[in-house]
C-alpha cells in the first residue's frame, strides 16, 4: 500500500531510544526498557490498545515526560533532558490542539516566531505550508470556521513548518469519521513522503499502522512485543498476543510430532497440522498453531488427505458485504472463524445454520507459535 | 440475517408485558402545575425589588404608603452628600478590590491547576476556600485583629481604605480563584504542551496561548468581585475606620433605624444600571454564541460542496 | 565540549522553570498565609486571651528569662455556662437549617421544571435567577421591610381587600428573619440543582418508562437519587452562611430572635470584649466545620 518506498530508504538511523524506562508514581510501569531505532525518512508506529504506553514513550520523544531510565538520541545527540521548546521534533496533537484565539495563519507561523525568524521569511515559509495542504484559501480563519479535515491539514501544516527532524504524530486520524479516515489516510502519508520527513505515530487502530507506516512496533504494558514491517507482524506474529491483537485469527494448542527442517506436523484435538516450513522446536513440544479465517476454505464435502481439515456445525453466520464471517463448531466444542470471499451475489456457499462443513486449508496458511 | 427476527420478536415480547400505566394526572395538569410553581417562585424574588422601585416615586414621607407619584426622593438623593461621597468610595474600592481579587485570584488558581503536587497544595486550596465558607463576621473579624496586631507592631496601616479593600480583596480573591479554576480546568492542556512543543518557555506559554484564552474568565471573575466589594457590609463594618462609610454601611445604618425612602431611590438607581448591563452583556454573549454556532455549521457544509 | 554546554543549558532553563514555579505558588501562598490563615491563629489566640482595660493581654509572659504560656479559658467558659450562648448557638442552627429545607422544597420542582423546559427559553429562565443577584443584597433585603411592616404593602393590601381587619405583625418575627434568609439564599440553592438536573440524561428516564415505571416512581427512583449532589451542594452553600448571618437578622429578626452572628457582633462592638467576640467566633467555626466534614467525606466516597 503507501510502503512502496520503503526500498529507497537510505539507513542511517535519525532516531535511537535506549532502554528507556517511565515509571510513574513510584509505581506504575508505563514504558518498560525500550530499545528502538528509527531511520531517516521512516515511518515508524507505536501501536497498541489503551494504556500500553505507547502515548507515555510519544510524550518522551517530544520531551513532555522525562524517562526514568534509559537515553534519547536524535542524529547522535543526547535530547533526553532537553525541554521540548529545545527539541528539534514537532508533534501533531490527538484532536489537533490548534490555538482557538489565532488564525490559520497565526496557527502555522506560531512556531517560526518563536524562532525569530525574519517576517518575510515567515510569510513565505507560511505560504508554502498553506499550499502544500491546500488550505490557502483558509489562511484568515479561525479553528472553529473549520470542518474537521481541514483542522487536520492546519495541524499538520503547524507542526511541518519549522521543518523538525522528527515528526511526532499522535493518533492522526483519531477524530475524522470513517469515511473521511481513508482519504486522509493516503493524504497524510503523501505530505509526509513529499516533505521528507522521519515520523513516528501513535495509534490503536491496526489499519492505520498498516496502511501508513514502514515498521510497526505491538506495544503492550509498556514493552514491545514484535517490531517489523507490517506484512511480517501480520503473516509472521511471534507471540500468540501479537496474533491475536492485529486481526482475527484462529490458535489451535497441540504438540509437534514431527520436527524436520522443511515442515512440522502438529497434532491438535481438532485435526493434525502440516505446516510447510521448519521451526525452532523440537517434537513433544507444546505449541500454538495460528490460522486466519481468511485462509481457511469451506465446502461440503469431505476433503481428502490426512492433515489441514476439520468438520464442524455451522453455529453463527455474520454478513459483512464483501465477505461473510462463518463460525464452526468443531466436535472438540472448539469454535473457530473462516472468512469467505462473496465473490458472487449468490449469497450462501449453500450453507446454513446447522449444517456441518468442512473446513481446509493449505500448508503455507498456519504460523506455528512457540510462545 | 438472524438479528431483525430476534429484535421483533423482543418488541412483540415488551408491548406484551408492559402493564398499561394509569395516568393520574394529565400531561396538562403538570405543564401548568409546574409553570405556576416558577411563576411563584420568580414573583417572589422579583417583588421586593419592584416594590422598591415603585415606592422610589412615592410622594409622601411614610415610606411603605403610597401617595402620589413625585420625583423628590431623587432631588433629595441629588443633595445628599454624605450618600454621594459613600457611593464614591464604594466604586473606588470595588473597582480597585476587583483588580487586586483577579490578579491574585488567577495566581492561585494557576498554581492549584498547574502544579498537582507540592507540599502544602492542600493548605493553600483550604486557605483559598476559607472566605468562601467562613461567615462575613468570622472573616471580618479575623481581619480586624490581624490588623489592630499589625498595627500595633509597625504603627501601620490605618484603618480606612486600605483596611476595607484588604478585606474586599481577599473575599474577591476566592471567588475569582473558582472563576478562574473553572477555566483552567476546562481549558485543554494540549494547548499549553502544543505551544511549547513549538519553542515556548514557559512564561511564553502563559502569554501567548493560556492568558488570551482566559480572557472571558478574567473580565467574568472581575465583573463578580466588582459587585461583591460593592455590596459587602459586614466586612466593610469591621474594617473601615472614622471617615470611611462605604454605600452599603451608610444605607444599613440607616436602614437599621427604619424606612427611609432615599434609600428606595438609591436602589432603583443602582437596579436601572445593573439591569442594563447584564442584560446587554448577556445579549452580546448569547450573539457571539450563536455567530460561533452559525460559522462552525457553515464550515461543515462548505467542506461538503 | 558539546556535552558541557547542553548540559549547562539543562540546567539552567531546569533553574529557571523552578524559579517560575517558586513564584507562581509563593506569591498566592503568601496572600493567604497573612490575609486568611495568620487571622485566623490570632483569633485563637485572643480567645485564650482576656481584656486589660483597652488591651488584650499577652499569652507568654516572661518570668525569670523563661517564657511562660498563659492560657485563659474563661471566655469559652462562659459560653459553656451561660444559657444565652447555647440556646444562641441552638437557634442560629435551627435557623439555618430551617432555611435550607425550605430552600430545598422550594428550589427542588423549580429547578426540575426549570430543566425540563424547552431548551432555548432555559438561558432567560437562568438569568432571571442571576439577576437579583447582581442588584445589592442589603437593598433587596431592606425592600421586605417594606412590604412587611404593620403599615407595609402586604397589610395594606390585605386590609383593602377586607380580608383582615387588623395588620398582621409579620416584621421583627421570626417569620420575617425566615422570609428574608429563603430570599437570600433560594439562588444559592437553585443554581447548583439546576445544573444537576439539567445534565440528567433523558434516556434513564426513558429506559424506566420502557421498564414499565411510571412517571412518578421514575421520579423517585431515578431523578432524585441522580440529583443528591445537587441536593447535598446546594443544602451546604445555603446552611453554612446562613448559621453565621447577621444582615438579614439585624434588619428583619427584630430583638427577639437570637443569632450567633449577632451576638459577636455586639460582643465586640458593643461589648468591647475582644476575647469573647473571638471565642464566640472559634466555636462558631468548629460548628461550621462538622458538616464541611461530612460534606468531604461524602464527596471523596463518591469519587472513589
Amino acid at each position: 500500500m503507501a510502503t512502496a518506498p520503503k526500498a529507497n530508504i537510505v539507513r542511517e538511523d535519525l532516531l535511537r531510544v535506549e532502554g528507556v524506562t517511565k515509571i510513574f508514581d513510584g509505581a506504575v510501569k508505563a514504558v518498560d526498557n525500550v530499545s528502538l531505532t528509527v531511520a531517516t525518512g521512516e515511518i515508524f508506529a507505536l501501536l497498541g490498545g489503551s494504556g500500553c504506553g505507547k502515548s507515555t514513550l510519544l510524550r518522551m520523544l517530544a520531551g513532555f515526560e522525562t524517562p526514568t531510565k534509559g537515553r534519547i538520541f536524535l542524529a547522535g545527540e543526547d535530547i533526553t533532558d532537553l525541554p521540548p521548546y529545545k527539541r528539534p521534533i514537532n508533534m501533531m496533537f490527538q484532536s489537533y490542539a490548534l490555538f482557538p484565539h489565532l488564525t490559520v495563519w497565526e496557527n502555522i507561523a506560531f512556531g517560526l516566531k518563536r524562532d525569530g525568524m525574519p517576517r518575510d521569511k515567515i510569510a513565505e515559509r507560511v505560504e508554502k505550508m498553506l499550499a502544500l495542504v491546500q488550505l490557502t484559501k483558509f489562511a484568515q480563519r479561525k479553528p472553529h470556521q473549520l470542518s474537521g479535515g481541514q483542522q487536520q491539514r492546519v495541524a499538520l501544516a503547524r507542526s511541518l513548518a519549522k521543518r523538525p527532524k522528527l515528526l511526532l504524530l499522535d493518533e492522526p486520524l483519531g477524530a475524522l469519521d470513517k469515511k473521511l479516515r481513508e482519504t486522509t489516510q493516503l493524504e497524510l502519508v503523501n505530505i509526509i513522503e513529499e516533505v521528507g520527513v522521519t515520523c513516528v505515530l501513535v495509534t490503536h487502530d491496526q489499519e492505520e499502522a498498516m496502511t501508513m507506516a514502514s515498521r510497526i512496533a505491538v506495544m503492550h504494558e509498556g514493552y514491545f512485543m514484535q517490531v517489523g514491517a507490517p506484512d511480517e507482524v501480520y503473516e509472521m506474529p511471534n507471540s500468540r498476543q501479537v496474533a491475536d491483537f492485529i486481526g482475527n485469527v484462529n490458535i489451535f494448542d497441540g504438540v509437534i510430532e514431527e520436527d524436520e527442517a522443511d515442515h512440522v506436523t502438529v497434532r491438535s484435538a481438532e485435526c493434525m497440522h502440516y505446516v510447510g516450513h521448519g521451526i525452532s522446536g523440537h517434537s513433544g513440544m507444546s505449541v500454538g498453531v495460528a490460522l486466519r479465517p481468511e485462509k481457511i476454505l469451506l465446502s461440503k464435502e469431505k476433503p481428502t488427505g490426512d492433515y489441514n481439515w476439520c468438520a464442524g456445525e455451522v453455529v453463527e453466520m455474520v454478513y459483512f458485504g464483501a465477505h461473510t464471517t462463518y463460525h464452526l463448531k468443531l466436535a472438540s466444542g472448539k469454535v473457530i472463524k473462516a472468512q469467505e470471499l462473496n465473490n458472487t451475489r449468490d449469497l450462501s456457499y449453500g450453507l446454513t445454520w446447522g449444517d456441518t462443513a468442512y473446513a481446509h486449508w493449505n500448508e503455507h496458511a498456519m504460523v506455528v507459535l512457540t510462545q | 440475517m438472524k438479528t431483525p427476527l430476534k429484535s421483533s420478536l423482543r418488541l412483540s415480547e415488551k408491548h406484551a408485558t408492559k402493564s398499561p400505566v394509569t395516568m393520574a394526572v394529565s400531561p396538562k395538569m403538570i405543564k401548568w402545575f409546574s409553570q405556576s410553581w416558577m411563576l411563584v417562585v420568580y414573583v417572589f424574588l422579583y417583588m421586593p425589588i419592584v416594590t422598591l422601585v415603585i415606592f422610589s416615586f412615592n410622594d409622601s414621607q411614610l415610606a411603605a404608603v403610597w401617595s402620589h407619584a413625585s420625583l423628590r426622593w431623587y432631588a433629595a438623593l441629588m443633595k445628599d452628600n454624605d450618600l454621594i461621597s459613600a457611593v464614591l468610595l464604594s466604586l473606588k474600592i470595588a473597582f480597585l478590590s476587583a483588580l487586586i481579587s483577579v490578579f491574585f485570584g488567577t495566581f492561585t488558581a494557576f498554581a492549584l491547576n498547574r502544579y498537582k503536587r507540592f507540599q502544602g497544595r492542600t493548605l493553600l486550596s483550604s486557605m483559598a476556600s476559607t472566605p468562601l465558607v467562613m461567615p462575613d463576621v468570622i472573616v471580618g473579624l479575623s481581619l480586624l485583629l490581624m490588623l489592630v496586631s499589625l498595627q500595633h507592631w509597625l504603627g501601620y496601616p490605618e484603618r480606612g481604605l486600605f483596611t476595607i479593600l484588604l478585606g474586599h480583596a481577599l473575599l474577591g480573591t476566592a471567588y475569582a480563584t473558582v472563576v478562574v479554576t473553572s477555566r483552567l480546568r476546562e481549558m485543554d492542556s494540549k494547548l499549553d504542551e502544543a505551544a511549547m512543543d513549538l519553542g515556548c518557555q514557559p512564561f511564553q506559554v502563559f502569554r501567548l496561548v493560556t492568558l488570551p484564552l482566559l480572557v472571558p474568565a478574567l473580565v467574568s471573575a472581575f465583573l463578580l468581585t466588582f459587585t461583591l466589594s460593592f455590596d459587602d457590609v459586614v466586612l466593610s463594618s469591621f474594617l473601615s475606620g472614622p471617615g470611611y462609610s462605604t454605600m452599603p454601611m451608610v444605607i444599613f445604618s440607616r436602614a437599621r433605624l427604619g424606612l427611609n425612602p432615599t434609600i428606595n431611590a438609591v436602589a432603583t438607581v443602582t437596579i436601572t444600571v445593573v439591569t442594563i448591563a447584564v442584560l446587554a452583556s448577556s445579549f452580546y454573549t448569547s450573539r457571539q454564541e450563536r455567530n460561533r454556532k452559525r460559522e462552525v455549521a457553515q464550515a461543515y457544509s462548505d467542506m461538503n460542496k | 565540549m558539546k556535552n558541557i554546554s547542553i548540559r549547562n543549558n539543562i540546567s539552567s532553563a531546569l533553574r529557571k522553570l523552578i524559579d517560575g514555579r517558586h513564584f507562581v505558588i509563593g506569591v498566592p501562598y503568601f496572600w493567604f498565609l497573612i490575609l486568611a490563615l495568620v487571622p485566623l491563629l490570632i483569633v485563637l489566640k485572643i480567645s485564650l486571651s482576656e481584656m486589660e482595660s483597652t488591651e488584650v493581654s499577652s499569652l507568654i509572659e516572661w518570668a525569670n528569662g523563661w517564657p511562660t504560656v498563659k492560657l485563659n479559658f474563661a471566655s469559652y467558659m462562659f459560653i459553656a455556662t451561660d444559657a444565652l450562648y447555647y440556646q444562641t448557638y441552638l437557634s442560629s442552627l435551627r435557623y439555618a437549617l430551617m432555611t435550607t429545607v425550605i430552600c430545598l422544597i422550594i428550589a427542588y420542582p423549580f429547578a426540575y421544571f426549570m430543566a425540563r423546559s424547552p431548551k432555548h427559553i432555559q438561558p432567560t429562565l437562568l438569568m432571571l435567577i442571576m439577576l437579583p443577584f447582581w442588584t445589592s443584597f442589603l437593598l433587596r433585603i431592606y425592600a421586605w421591610k417594606t412590604l412587611l411592616v404593620n403599615n407595609g404593602v402586604i397589610n395594606n393590601i390585605l386590609m383593602s381587600l377586607g380580608l383582615i381587619q387588623d395588620p398582621i405583625a409579620m416584621m421583627n418575627t421570626p417569620f420575617s428573619l425566615m422570609v428574608g434568609m429563603v430570599y437570600s439564599y433560594l439562588p444559592f440553592m437553585i443554581l447548583p440543582l439546576y445544573a444537576n438536573l439539567s445534565k440528567l440524561d433523558m434516556r434513564y428516564l426513558e429506559a424506566a418508562a420502557d421498564l414499565g415505571t411510571s412517571p412518578f416512581k421514575a421520579f423517585w427512583l431515578i431523578t432524585v437519587p441522580l440529583s443528591k449532589a445537587g441536593i447535598i451542594a446546594g443544602s451546604m452553600l445555603v446552611f453554612i452562611p446562613a448559621v453565621g448571618e447577621y444582615v438579614i437578622p439585624e434588619l428583619l429578626g427584630g430583638s427577639d430572635t437570637l443569632m450567633i452572628g449577632r451576638v459577636l457582633w455586639d460582643e465586640f462592638f458593643s461589648n468591647n470584649d475582644w476575647p469573647m467576640a473571638s471565642a464566640v467566633a472559634v466555636v462558631m467555626i468548629l460548628l461550621i466545620m462538622l458538616p464541611m466534614a461530612i460534606y468531604n467525606k461524602y464527596q471523596a466516597e463518591s469519587k472513589a
